[in-house]
């Protein structure tokens, strides 16, 4: 994953960019974390940064984690920046923004709190295009190897000779 | 030392499947001069290639060909496609099982006597009699090296374990252990102890569990009588014009079509391809599939009670560190009509790593009801339940000609709706299950459906009367009689227990009935 445009700076790729409602930064064919807080930038070729930037979000608001930085779900969702996959994405996420719209919203990003997100989302939660980021992230987030140890999760053990020396039986609170 | 048999070599036993029943069948028989091929579907991986990593490994060893479902079982709503989750390579599923060896009770091999005439099941006793399985019971065991019997000591119960006891203790239970498991808690039959490594589910890289993979197979491939054919798919079985199979015609490794001549064949694919298998060859003179003459090939599909319980409590428990399944509580799996419910269930330990708890646990479900249960994955603890269900004829394996697999096979269709029996037993044990984590502290629990099947019994089913069933109790087809079934599927009934230790017993006793029936020239 390419979290960097080439060649330029952060600073430089930051200054190009405008603030996103909720906070990503979009800029032509990328999008980047919220602020100087988080040093992730994902580059687009085919999907409009606005509609990964409201991708992102709608992944954190389907899955929330608040110890989860935004660049696993951006990683989670990378994927769908692909030329077979962008049409109905775009599509979907251009009906994520009519249905906040007829809510007396703007665009969804522009929806401040997340539990007006989330009610938007339930009267989308039948549909495929939600069915698909849904089913989607359920590996693509939770099978990024990187994400398992912000939850205690351990993985593969073999190597470290399995956990008979390890803590197998270290319950110590019953 | 593998023995290369010819194709046209009709001398040869064929059994189709190498795992619990098939794997230990072609072993058996093998060891008492009986000449086999085994025709195995799926690839061979040992210890060394099993994947410390559920969706790799599940990517690497599942059988994921398609399959359809319907009915009103959750998993037709959550895992369409994804009815079983079973394995295709050389060892089926005991390259994934967990390792819980039980013996059926007694009573379990009589159900349509002991429960009765229960609405909606289609009960019938086992065609056997169960003081006649003690002795291979104890073989079976000594085979796995199942911990808690002969002289095996049992497993040292892990963090899981121990809460998990320290609940069911508080309740009353008294029949609380780190299970009867084939799993080593010492060297065993050349094989090491278990090293505590978790990801029993993806094949056990020290083979301390027991799997056919690297035990049944190679000891029969030694005596050379035993011919394994890998990523070898039956595609049906043929017969001749006496209703006597002759052979199998499957696709080999290359993709190209062969036929083995065979005197024997024995079907061991499991429940859903067993007779999906039988249905397929269907011919003039068996328009409805071979061996089904009573019709009941593909019926009384059964998968067990199941369902999980986990449990968050205020500190770590890491439930994934150790042996998975090493721990049961066994007072349930009895039968007491008053708890609402004939049969009885096991609890038994359980845990999944967290791209798999992601999946399972409340499949379908998002938001934070969802994220706050997995943000305390570390502080979890987890219980699966396992219980009798009850027999239906409408739960059955059926040929879905809309869909066809790679070969251009009409798929199976798995039927399930749950009995009212089987929903009253899982309520009460996903009450029980609560109880024992409320019991140590835990602040919140998740009664979790049911995941894709492991156990899968019961669509070639044993029974006494040709009428009502498709083999008799050695499982030797009513109609034919050089027709054999040889896995779960010729279950009569399920059980509470586990099946692969009744799975293995029955294949101990069918090989000896097999070679003592060719020794008469029977077959």
């Amino acid at each position: 994953m390419t979290f960097r445009k080439q060649g330029m700076t952060r600073r430089q790729l930051l200054s190009q960019g405008a603030m996103a409602g909720v906070g990503f930064v979009i800029g032509t064919g990328f999008v980047a974390g919220r602020a100087d807080a988080a040093n992730w930038a994902l580059e687009v070729e085919h999907l409009a940064p606005e509609t990964m930037a409201t991708l992102i979000q709608m992944a954190r608001d389907i899955y929330p984690h608040d110890q989860v930085g935004d660049q696993f779900y951006a990683s989670a969702v990378k994927g769908y920046d692909s030329p077979e996959a962008a049409p109905g994405i775009e599509a979907g996420i251009a009906a994520l923004n009519e249905a906040a719209k007829g809510a007396g919203y703007g665009r969804y990003l522009d929806i401040g709190w997340e539990r007006d997100r989330v009610d938007l989302l339930r009267t989308l939660e039948e549909t495929a295009f939600f069915q698909q980021v849904r089913g989607g992230l359920v590996t693509g987030l939770y099978n990024q190897k990187a994400v398992w140890p912000i939850f205690g999760y351990e993985g593969e053990s073999f190597s470290e000779g399995g956990y008979i020396d390890r803590g197998f039986d270290d319950i110590n609170w019953l | 030392m593998t023995a290369p048999f010819d194709l046209n070599d009709d001398s040869v036993v064929v059994v189709i499947g190498t795992g619990a029943g098939g794997g230990v069948l072609a072993n058996e028989l093998a060891q008492k001069g009986v000449s086999v091929v085994a025709l195995e579907a799926g690839g061979r991986y040992l210890p060394e290639d099993y994947i410390n990593d559920e969706w790799d490994s599940f990517g690497q060893l599942a059988w994921t060909d398609p399959r359809t479902t319907s009915g009103d079982w959750r998993v037709s709503r959550d895992f369409s496609g994804l009815p079983a989750w079973i394995v295709k390579a050389v060892g089926g599923t005991t390259t994934h099982w967990a390792g819980a060896s039980l013996r059926f009770q007694d009573h379990e091999w009589k159900a349509r006597t002991t429960y009765g005439d229960v609405e909606g099941a289609n009960l019938l006793d086992w065609p056997i009699d169960p003081r006649e399985m003690d002795d291979y019971y104890t073989r079976a065991e000594a085979k796995l090296g199942v911990t808690r019997t002969g002289d095996r000591a049992g497993l040292p119960g892990n963090n899981n374990f121990k809460v998990f006891e320290k609940g069911a203790k508080a309740l009353g239970y008294e029949k609380v252990h780190t299970g009867r498991m084939a799993i080593n808690s010492a060297d065993y039959d050349g094989r090491p102890a278990c090293q505590q490594t978790g990801f029993c589910f993806q094949g056990c890289k020290w083979g301390a569990k027991w799997s056919a993979a690297y035990t049944d197979i190679p000891n029969g491939e030694a005596t050379g009588n035993l011919e394994v054919r890998e990523r070898a798919h039956v595609m049906r079985i043929e017969h001749n014009q006496q209703g006597k199979v002759t052979g199998v015609v499957y696709v080999d490794a290359d993709g190209n079509q062969q036929e083995q001549k065979a005197r024997v064949v024995c079907v061991a694919g499991n429940s859903i391809e067993s007779p999906r298998l039988l249905l397929n060859s269907a011919s003039s003179m068996f328009p409805d599939g071979l061996a089904n003459s009573s019709g009941q090939v593909g019926r009384n599909y059964m998968r067990h009670v199941t369902g999980s319980v986990y449990g968050i409590f205020e500190q770590p428990v890491r439930m994934w560190r150790g042996t998975t399944m090493a721990g049961i509580i066994q007072d349930e799996a009895i039968n007491d009509p008053s708890r609402g419910f004939v049969g009885g269930y096991e609890l038994e330990t359980l845990a999944l790593g967290l791209p798999f708890m992601a999946a399972f646990l409340d499949p379908g479900g998002w938001g934070r009801e969802f994220t706050t249960a997995l943000d305390h994955y570390e502080n979890m603890a987890g219980m699966w339940i396992v219980g009798e269900d009850m027999p239906q004829e409408t739960n059955r394996i059926t040929l879905n000609h809309d869909v066809t697999d790679q070969h251009g096979l009409p798929v199976a269709n798995v039927h399930f709706d749950d009995h009212p029996n089987d929903v009253a037993m899982r309520d009460h044990a996903y009450k029980q299950g609560i109880a024992v984590y409320e019991a140590v502290g835990a602040t919140r629990v998740f009664p979790t459906p049911p995941y894709p099947s492991t156990h899968n019994l019961g669509t070639n089913r044993m029974s006494a009367n040709a009428r009502d069933g498709v083999v008799n109790g050695h499982g030797q087809s009513h109609d034919i009689a050089n027709l054999f079934v040889s896995d779960g599927s010729q279950f009569t009934t399920g059980a509470s227990e586990n099946p692969t230790l009744t799975i293995v017993a029955l294949a101990i006793r069918q090989a000896e009935y097999i070679a003592a029936e060719l020794g008469r020239q029977t077959l």
